[in-house]
């Protein structure tokens, strides 16, 4: 018996060790880029390292973040949300293992080598067959001005999507699997053609878990570092604010991954740096925790239906 | 009125249809991307592999030749490291999960789980860089170590948690009533019966932490020469892909496919083992 509760405490104190990572976590980067926070920190847009000229803005790397995310999104999430349906609705048995093991592996491939895979081909692509079409006939559009490169927003953002995809199309395949049958047979006994089944029974009812499964992919992609550090062009200070995507930019996790090593450990410059690493903190964990709930939710929802 | 109808229902078979190749071409263009990165770098990665290779740490910047052993050395001091922390913490934590999880508290930690999962490596190394690396004074492995293992506990404790509750309580049951104790019960019974499952977790959070290169930058930083104690900066095969790639020299380029070649063959084995595993056991199921 003495056994059973030395066992029980032990392990409840392991597993406690996560939430007090988390706790830990907040309060060290608090803690240690307390010197620069300020509102000058969020909204402002120098960064100069140099000693005695020192100036730390973030907001270009909060709004690089923010677009290359928010591209990310409108990409990956349409694509995802056709590979569940076609995974989950329509494929023959023999093709859906398969394609499924291949699109999971997708999430296997490390994130450098997506950036260097971005960095010596990928690049390319984009730039000849997306971004010169783009720029040439409707380059008077302010967010496609400016010449070319590859290395920018743009791909950074395409990159993100490509590396979203197994995230969100696997738990919103799992979300679509949930549907109840008798939703399906409903709407067949009344005529519907597949795709209509797919829209009125399917798709409704699973609205609120697809919608958890793109923040759970918005969190991936704000927190992205290395693929993005390669491909985005790393640009500083006022030339990161990303008024086109045919430029160079930098999103705060490329930024830290850029400068960490390169910063004085006891300077400013590296207090600075901590201070992003606390804005992406609370970004990732409000992202998350909306994730998790709305995901919760639809499960319980499920749970509770009568079928 | 019956002509509208018949016109009417084959405006809908198109959508039926268009909506089909819609998706289907989605599923076919996703693969695209992981396709193009395999055959890149096979043809890339191939053409960089020799002996030195293998066996030498590489040069100074802008010298050709040299190798990535240090690197591979690095990657798989990291990966045991890492597994001697994570593996006995993480499936402590399943345990805890999945015996006597089901209350507020268990609760609290499966979401902090759930977030630590998803949440961006660079900042857990940040964290690691604060409350490891500056307390020591120097960049190590067991610094390296410890961010991948914030990285891999939660995927061992959420792996093992499933696991441990598909053993079913009859199993359990049988063993208490021999008079053996809940835990032994757990460790002894229901954990070696879900042997599988937990090895598969495990498996699948070694391929995670072995592609790893963001926590690593503010841990372990990165070296030219071949591990030379705990308490000194070690390489990894992320790190020198990393800094590879950013060199300006086509040969350093080439040396990058290589060594992507290389982790890419160390996680895809650990994932198609794990992939492996998991089959066999619904086979027997």
């Amino acid at each position: 018996m003495l056994g059973d509760k030395i066992f029980k405490y032990a392990t409840a104190f392991v597993a406690a060790s996560s939430i007090l990572i988390l706790t830990f976590m907040v309060l060290e980067l608090f803690r240690n880029s307390m010197p620069v926070l300020s509102l000058k920190f969020i909204f402002g847009v120098n960064w100069n390292p140099v000693v005695g000229m020192e100036e730390y803005g973030v907001l270009p790397y909060i709004l690089g973040t923010l677009v290359t995310s928010a591209i990310a999104i409108a990409v990956g999430v349409p694509i995802s949300l056709g590979i569940a349906i076609y995974l989950s609705e329509m494929a023959p048995d023999f093709v859906r293992k398969p394609l499924s093991y291949i699109i999971e592996l997708l999430a296997a491939v490390p994130s450098v080598i997506y950036g260097l895979w971005g960095m010596f081909v990928f690049r390319f692509w984009v730039k000849d067959f997306i971004e010169e079409p783009l720029s040439k006939y409707l380059g008077f559009i302010p967010i496609f001005q400016g010449q070319p490169f590859g290395l920018d927003i743009f791909t950074a953002g395409l990159v993100l999507a490509v590396m979203i995809i197994p995230t969100v199309s696997s738990v919103s395949r799992e979300v679509l699997t949930a549907v109840p049958n008798t939703l399906r047979e409903a709407a067949y006994s009344i005529g519907a053609t597949k795709w209509e089944v797919i829209k009125l029974g399917v798709l409704s009812y699973a609205k609120s878990g697809i919608f958890g499964a793109t923040i759970l992919g918005l969190g991936r992609a704000v927190g992205e570092t290395m693929a993005v550090s390669m491909v985005i062009g790393n640009a500083i200070g006022e030339a990161a604010i990303p008024t086109s995507l045919f430029k160079a930019g930098q999103t705060m996790a490329s930024l830290i991954a850029n400068e960490f090593n390169e910063a004085d450990p006891i300077s400013l410059h590296a207090k600075a740096l901590i201070g992003v690493g606390l804005i992406l903190f609370l970004f990732a964990l409000a992202v998350n925790l909306i994730a998790q709930i709305m995901i919760w939710r639809s499960i319980k929802t499920r749970g509770g239906m009568v079928e | 009125m019956r002509l509208n109808d018949m016109e009417n229902y084959k405006v809908r078979k198109f959508k039926n249809k268009i909506a089909y190749l819609a998706c289907l071409s989605c599923t076919l263009i996703a693969t695209m991307p992981l396709f193009s990165i395999l055959i890149e770098v096979i043809k890339n990665g191939f053409p960089a592999l020799n002996i030195d290779f293998f066996i030498k740490p590489p040069g100074a910047v802008g010298e050709p030749g040299g190798g990535v052993a240090n690197a591979i050395q690095g990657t798989l001091i990291l990966i045991g490291l890492t597994s001697l922390i994570g593996i006995p913490v993480g499936v402590l934590s399943g345990i805890f999960l999945a015996e006597f999880g089901d209350n507020n508290f268990g609760r609290l930690v499966r979401l902090s789980n759930n977030i630590l999962t998803q949440f961006p490596s660079i900042v857990i190394g940040i964290f690691v860089y604060l409350v490891v690396v500056v307390p020591l004074g120097s960049f190590s492995p067991i610094a390296g170590a410890i961010s991948l293992s914030i990285i891999m506990i939660p995927i061992v404790a959420r792996t093992t948690e499933e696991a441990l509750k598909l053993v079913p309580n009859s199993i359990r049951e049988a063993s208490m009533a021999l008079g053996v104790s809940r835990w032994r019960t757990i460790i002894s019974i229901a954990l070696v019966s879900a042997k599988d499952g937990v090895v598969t977790g495990i498996l699948l959070s070694i391929a995670r932490i072995t592609g790893e290169t963001a926590p690593l930058i503010m841990t372990i930083l990165g070296s030219r020469w071949f591990f030379s104690g705990l308490n000194a900066p070690m390489d990894s095969l992320t790190l020198r892909i990393w800094r590879l790639a950013l060199q300006p020299y086509e040969y350093a380029h080439q040396q990058g496919w290589g060594a992507a070649l290389v982790l890419i063959s160390l996680v895809l084995f650990f994932n198609v083992s794990a992939r492996i595993l998991t089959k066999s056991k619904y086979r027997r199921m």
